[in-house]
């Protein structure tokens, strides 16, 4: 019997499977890695392992019995504690105050400061950080040494189970050193860790048992180091495809001209010396997996990022794009469709027509007033073009479906006539019909001359829409894929930074066979 | 052990606010006729609690990353309940004072309530609710009058042996009794944590609903007190609209004088005592100076001004613009 099981565990949200029929278990004293894609059910599992969220189906059993989280704080208690992608830390209290937030040291119902400090400073040893002051604010540590407080949180608990949700992601490589040492001593403890990780590099190094997830289920258990990189993403592929793509025109295009041109661009840590060309008529796809800076490129072109050093030419002319207001100017043309529609795409509140228009204003206006006859015009066309289904131009924007605030937000930004159009993962969540009609779109879009640049998340679109895609890594581009070569070994593979090796011997094995 | 360098970073705006404080009020009895008496500390003193308790009130809410603009409302009611029934026999007195600091403490609770379950907006709910404690205290007191216990009120607002004023030595205690105990408490814990991070402190496990309540408790119950202050300065009750409005407005000037991050999370209701008892000193050296007392709210408006963008400064620092607006 294992330490800890999960049997038959389904979760939906609205009408996707996040989670369907999955199953785990997990022993004392060792590390199981959890492998899977952009989207396979990784971060959805370990949430409802840690109480954030309650499953629709299924069952947990741990030593034997079953177990229930309401919260968070639930699941503490029965000893599962979690180190979670997104930092879990109050920037404003010192880092005593942090590693005991959820169960200080009471003396006389008061919190004993020493009690606390004396805490703080053993999970701090524990977790490899002991030159961290227990006293400092944690706002005041750089990300790196948040990281080794976040853990020693998570060991203060004295969990039985430690769950780390890409916990070294934001570590320098002398940290994630330590990182691995403070692991395995954990291990030796009898501890039970769940690491989930893209970096196959950390996985053969810690990892025991290994899980891979695909579309929500587990798809192969197996001991570390029984499989190639190959093999494994194997597992990982095979996607169920469900969407219908319009043909891709045949490569010849060298013709057109280049209209946007990066090189060397730079920004803090998270974008590396990127530097790429896009031509008229071109789809380029940015791959990768989730958070490799893809959506601080995009926001570095539209000059949303301050302290950018590279250069951006568009058609051959450098340019300083100093504000989103400057990007969409008529002799840049750039327009930007943003990842949260919600909150950086639309007013909710408002109507279809005030959002439609809110990006052309200028155009639509003479002399600061807005023409009404040409704005319904131009209004009536895009509802047309896109054809969005609204009753009418004056309900609240807010009213719609998922997809069609998808289309008014599209059609907003068509309305400035874009040169240069830059996706930021924009059919999430949105139903596949509606999916089907962008990628058409898309395709006419550079067929009429504009130059496009698609971050997605769905490698399934990447490979039905892109002329080319630029695979990222730690804020680099590790890897171009032009026609053909946009499969999804290629793409899963280089967005786990295995190389081309992998592939390869990928490539053979199906030969051979 | 370099401890204290950490406790000094922790409080350095609690500090500084009563550095800045300290040179201001020597400024004031300086170049006051009468120099530094007794008489001019306590009548200083007075003047300088009641705004204090008032800001205390404040604190408690803005730590949470809320605001509280009923707090002088609440202040108001507290005045006009008192100028009823803080009167007459000791048990009377002491009956009629337990009175005023429970619906204090109610008051505050229902603004928590009406946060937390109601889910509205902390800014919108206290002009609601304020306006009702309002219409209340008008109810209590259609116009100006009343009584207290004047032997309580005396001894209150006069001076201790050795010229110390009574209202001060009560401020201390109420900070002794209620604020640090509280500040050490887990649930005084948790109020700085929900004002760093909602979202973090919810997945740290913390009483975020009860932090909050709690908050606006403390803030009703500091209002309260600062209601009874001035039943005891004035020795009447006044429903006067602008006087509440008034004093929610300077609470939130002397929070921010006083180091208080009106984004929560950071700051002392010590700090907000200094940052009152700063802006009441602004006001008073106008007086040494012999300037006009028109001026008085535009120079209090301009070092606010130049508080206030103090605290923007960090601004400069954003290298991703989309993060001005988080």
């Amino acid at each position: 019997m294992a330490f800890f099981q999960m049997e038959g565990v389904s979760k939906r949200y609205g009408g996707v499977s996040a989670l369907q029929n999955a199953s785990l278990s997990v022993e004392m004293g060792r590390i199981h890695a959890i492998l899977g894609e952009n989207g396979a059910g990784k971060s959805t599992l370990i949430k409802v392992m840690s109480g954030v969220v309650t499953p629709d189906e299924g069952r947990m059993i741990m030593e034997g019995r079953e177990v229930q989280f309401a919260s968070p704080a639930a699941a503490n208690r029965a000893g599962i504690a979690c180190i979670f992608q997104e930092l879990s830390l109050l920037p404003d209290l010192s880092v005593a105050d942090n590693i005991s937030i959820s169960n200080p040291p009471k003396h006389f119902g008061l919190i004993d400061r020493k009690a606390q400090r004396r805490i703080a400073e053993e999970a701090l040893a524990r977790a490899g950080g002991p030159d961290i002051h227990p006293l400092t604010l944690v706002k005041d540590l750089p990300l790196s040494r948040r990281q080794i407080v976040e853990i020693a949180k998570a060991l203060a608990r004295k969990p039985r189970i430690l769950i780390l949700d890409e916990a070294t992601s934001a570590l320098a490589a002398a940290d994630v050193e330590k990182v691995y040492t403070v692991l395995k001593r954990l291990r030796s403890e009898r501890l039970a860790l769940l690491y989930i990780s893209h970096r196959m590099q950390e996985i053969a190094e810690l990892a025991d048992d290994c899980t891979v997830f695909r579309n929500g289920r587990n798809i192969a258990t197996y001991r570390a180091g029984t499989k190639s990189d190959n093999e494994v993403v194997e597992l990982m592929i095979g996607r169920e495809y469900s969407h219908v793509f319009p043909p891709k025109p045949d490569v010849g295009r060298q013709e057109t001209p280049i209209l946007l041109e990066a090189s060397g661009l730079s920004w803090t840590s998270r974008i590396k010396d990127i530097s790429f060309r896009v031509r008229a008529g071109e789809v380029v796809g940015l791959g990768g997996l989730d958070g490799q800076g893809q959506r601080e490129l995009l926001l570095a072109l539209f000059g949303v990022l301050r302290g950018l050093s590279g250069e951006i030419r568009i058609e051959g002319k450098p340019v300083s794009v100093a504000s989103p207001h400057r990007a969409k100017a008529s002799d840049l043309g750039m327009a930007l469709i943003p990842e949260d529609r919600k909150t950086e795409g639309l007013m909710l509140p408002m109507s279809v027509r005030d959002n439609l228009s809110f990006a052309a204003l200028g155009r639509l206006s003479h002399f600061g007033v807005i023409d009404r006859d040409v704005e319904n015009t131009a209004v009536a066309d895009m509802i047309r073009l896109l054809a969005i289904r609204a009753d009418g131009t004056d309900i609240p924007v807010g009213s719609l479906s998922g997809g069609n605030q998808q289309k008014v937000l599209i059609a907003k930004w068509l309305m400035i006539t874009p040169r240069i159009i830059l996706l930021n993962d924009p059919t999430r969540g949105i139903d596949v019909g509606t999916k089907q009609e962008f990628y058409k779109l898309l395709r006419q879009l550079a067929d009429a001359g504009r130059a496009i640049i698609f971050y997605s998340t769905d490698y399934a679109e990447l490979i039905g829409c892109c002329d080319r895609v630029l695979v990222l890594y730690g804020g680099a581009i590790k890897r171009e894929l032009v026609g053909k070569e946009i499969t999804e070994r290629a793409l899963v593979s280089s967005a786990l930074n295995i190389g081309r090796q992998a592939e390869e011997a990928g490539e053979k094995s199906v030969a051979a066979r | 052990m370099r401890d204290w360098r950490y406790h000094v970073g922790e409080n350095r705006d609690t500090l500084l606010a009563f550095a800045v404080f300290l040179i201001m009020f020597g400024i004031y009895t300086g170049n006051h006729p009468a120099g530094f008496t007794a008489n001019v500390v306590t009548t200083a003193a007075n003047k300088g609690v009641i705004l204090a308790l008032v800001a205390m009130a404040q604190t408690a809410v803005v730590l949470t990353a809320g605001i509280d603009l009923s707090v002088g409302m609440i202040f108001l009611l507290a005045n006009c309940l008192a100028s009823w029934i803080v009167v007459g026999s000791p048990g009377m007195t002491a009956l009629g004072l337990l009175g005023v600091l429970l619906v204090g403490l109610l008051c505050g609770a229902i603004n928590g309530l009406v946060v937390i379950f109601g889910r509205l907006q902390p800014i919108v709910t206290t002009i609601a609710t304020g306006a009702v404690y309002f219409g209340l205290a008008l109810f209590l007191r259609p116009v100006p009058g009343g009584d207290v216990n004047s032997e309580l009120a005396d001894s209150l607002t006069g001076q201790l042996p050795g010229g110390i004023p009574a209202s001060l030595v009560v401020l201390f205690l109420i900070i002794l009794t209620i604020w640090l105990p509280f500040r050490r408490s887990e649930i005084g814990r948790a109020v700085y944590a929900v004002g760093s991070s909602e979202a973090a402190a919810y997945m740290s496990g913390v009483p975020v609903r009860k932090a909050k309540f709690v908050a606006y408790c403390l803030s009703g119950l500091f209002a309260a007190m600062g209601g009874l202050f001035l039943t005891f300065f004035t020795y009447s009750g006044e429903a006067s609209a602008a006087n509440g409005g008034a004093y929610t407005l300077y609470s939130i000037a002397a929070v921010v004088l006083g180091g208080i991050s009106l984004f929560g999370g950071k700051g002392s209701v010590i700090g907000a005592v200094f940052g009152a008892l700063m802006f009441r000193t602004i006001g008073d050296l106008l007086f040494v100076f012999d300037l006009e007392p028109l001026w008085q709210p535009l120079f209090q408006g301009v070092v606010l001004l130049l508080a206030v963008s103090l605290g923007s400064l960090r601004l400069f620092q954003i290298r991703n613009r989309l993060d001005l607006f988080g």
